[in-house]
């Protein structure tokens, strides 16, 4: 049997692709504001991780898809009523701060939708090929027999 | 279409469904056709792989992420050959006394629950965890609460055989874990039930079943269904319901028996939960040993919460921890050097949480945070800050507030942060995987879903065998008390046999 690091590979069939292009930047954008460490990734590290994301999205319904897309074109518009810019063209500061702002929204709506897209980012990153032993989480399913 | 007959029907194959199964598979050799029908695929034990997203969507209900209506709780909860048990810790604990006593149900006594709960003690080899085996986020946690003087106590569990892989809410890639997948389906399906996977129930009518059996997705884990993909109807002279407190309402809802059982769906408890994280100055073992050893209930009933060890996988982690950006990623960053708790609010049942079902007869459970549940979350966020400090360690993370972290120089600080800590629904990483009600066990159908031994009270051959017979919450970890129930609804079946089948 494999151990967990060592069967963390890609699945061999790549996901549909569940986010459009245009978003695909937002999305990126908005990962790299919520796990700073992400601008450090390699392209293959982000076919990874969005392979991740598009595999957990194939899986949710239509309506679901069409909400993130929803949400995603949102949190790139929102930005231009406060600082005259889309999000993506934001400085990382002010992404943090706008981002800040939906994330303790007194619209419980926006809360939760910034929710879900945190979650997402946090998806891509932490469940993305390599993303454990980065943070020196490396289980074995022999457990404490486990060489080291 | 495709008609099939059998005696009984067991629908979903957890600690209900399971239980159920072993009990009444000894009348299979009396020529009577019994069948579980389980909507979740049967893996290989080759395939449990321990890898979170994989094992997530291959044993979970959407991957463990059914949100609420609400969208400000995410349900956890298995879907696949043994339901929930292929994804417990398999913490073993009697019902406490002070509440079947505040269940009242008629007819239902705890000493009747206790000595069938102790039968599958011995069965599924429960017992306590050599200290030897015990990791440091357990002992840590023990540590911290006899230095505050708390009661802490060891949680008694089903393992055979098991390595500390620490993988056990993923499946346990040993097979040690003593759920329903390794001992009670096995054992019935030796007597001669059978199991059919990939096959979910749409409707139940009159002795009869319409069902979907699903194609083994290309890629996926886990055996193909025994049965041809497509619609088909089944006969059923009895049916047992064991589908949990999610999805057992939602199929008597849209099976339209709500119009003769108003308290149908209503009830639903959780005991809603999140993470609390402390980091300590040097690595410690955490994510190998098994995770969840200790528990401290002290404080159940006068602050409304239990306090459980935990040790979680990397996405499962950054989604329980609040907020975003660099403080985030220096926790993420940490993860060798933490301890981790489970604080779980002391729900009750409220008119407002229940399961329904939208225009598609999918379920939808609506839940809101009673000031009772935010209170025994925010009480036991505070205990757990003090228990990590009483550890040793440097700083904690509340998943309430605006600054989620507290330094260890503010540690007499905690009982002030955490009264200033606002809960705001839909920014608080709020989950919950005890789900109960929705089917309530009682005298009638005015107060309640079925009577003592899960008889549906308006339908003599359905039966309800899981956790939704709860009528209220049960404030320690279900299973045990579940295989109970199912025991009590299998003896039954049995006792009526000649009538009923």
């Amino acid at each position: 049997m494999p151990t967990p690091q060592e069967a963390s590979k890609p699945g061999s069939a790549a996901p549909p692709i569940t986010i459009p292009a245009p978003l695909r930047a937002v999305f990126h954008a908005l990962v790299k504001t919520i796990v700073p460490a992400a601008q450090n990734l390699s392209r293959p590290d982000w076919e990874g991780l969005d392979q991740v994301v598009d595999g957990t999205l194939s899986a949710r319904t239509q309506i679901e898809r069409r909400q993130l897309r929803l949400l995603l074109r949102l949190i790139q518009l929102l930005p231009v009523l406060r600082y005259g810019r889309t999000f993506t063209s934001l400085s990382p500061e002010e992404r943090v701060a706008f981002l800040s702002y939906l994330e303790d929204h007194h619209v419980q709506l926006i809360r939760c939708g910034f929710f879900a897209v945190r979650t997402l980012a946090l998806l891509g990153y932490y469940g993305r090929p390599g993303a454990g032993p980065e943070i020196g989480y490396a289980p074995d399913a022999r457990g404490w027999e486990a060489p080291g | 279409m495709t008609r099939r007959a059998y005696d009984i029907v067991i629908i979903g194959s957890g600690a209900g469904g399971g239980t159920v199964a072993q009990e009444l598979s000894p009348l299979c050799q009396q020529g009577v056709r019994i069948a579980v029908l389980e909507k979740g695929p049967k893996l290989r034990n080759e395939e449990f792989t321990g890898r979170e997203l994989e094992m997530a969507q291959a044993l979970y209900e959407d991957s463990g992420a059914f949100l609420t209506a609400e969208r400000t709780m995410t349900l956890a909860f298995g879907s696949a050959y043994g339901g929930s048990t292929a994804v417990y810790t398999g913490t073993s604990l009697l019902p406490p006394e002070r509440i079947l006593k505040r269940w009242n149900v008629p007819g239902l006594t705890l000493v009747d629950v206790e000595q069938r709960a102790r039968k599958y003690m011995a069965e599924n080899n429960v017992h306590f965890l050599e200290a030897r085996y015990i990791n440091e986020n357990n002992q840590l946690f023990v540590e911290g609460c006899r230095r505050l003087n708390y009661r802490v106590q060891q949680f008694p569990v089903n393992l055979k055989g098991c390595r500390g892989s620490g993988l056990c809410n993923l499946g346990c890639p040993n097979q040690a874990k003593q759920g329903t997948n390794r001992v009670q389906l096995p054992h019935a399906e030796r007597n001669g039930v059978e199991v059919i996977t990939r096959c979910e129930v749409l409707r139940i009518g009159e002795q009869a079943l319409s069902v979907r059996v699903s194609p083994k997705p290309p890629a996926a884990k886990g055996e193909p269904s025994a049965w041809e993909t497509g619609e088909c109807s089944v006969e059923a002279k009895v049916i047992v319901v064991c589908g949990g407190a999610v999805n057992t309402p939602a199929l008597l809802l849209r099976s339209g028996l709500g119009r003769r059982l108003p308290r149908l769906g209503h009830g639903f408890t959780c005991h809603p939960a999140f993470i609390m994280v402390a980091e300590h100055s040097r690595p410690i073992s955490n994510f190998v040993g098994h995770p969840k050893s200790f528990y401290l209930d002290e404080f159940a009933e006068s602050e409304r919460f239990v306090l459980e060890t935990c040790m979680y996988f990397p996405f499962t982690t950054a989604k329980a921890i609040a907020g975003f950006g660099q403080e985030h990623s220096r926790w993420m960053g940490a993860f060798p050097r933490l301890q981790m708790i489970l604080v779980l609010a002391c729900d009750e049942a409220d008119a407002y949480n229940r399961v329904t079902i939208d225009r598609h007869g999918r379920p939808v459970v609506h839940y809101r945070f009673t000031p009772d549940v935010i209170r025994g979350l925010g009480a036991g966020a505070a205990r757990s800050a003090k228990i990590f400090f009483a550890a040793g360690a440097v700083r904690a993370h509340m998943p309430l507030g605006r600054s989620t972290t507290i330094e260890s120089r503010d540690a007499g600080r905690v009982d002030q942060i955490a009264q200033r800590a606002e809960f705001k629904p839909g920014k608080v990483p709020v989950s919950a995987a005890h789900l109960q009600g929705g089917c309530a066990m009682g005298s009638g159908p005015e107060d309640s879903v079925t009577d003592s031994y899960g008889r549906v009270h308006v339908t003599p051959s359905l039966f309800v065998a899981d956790s939704s017979l709860f009528p209220n919450s049960l404030e320690i970890n279900p299973y045990l008390t579940i295989m109970a129930l199912a025991d009590r609804a299998a003896e039954a079946i049995r006792k009526q046999a000649r009538t009923l089948l």
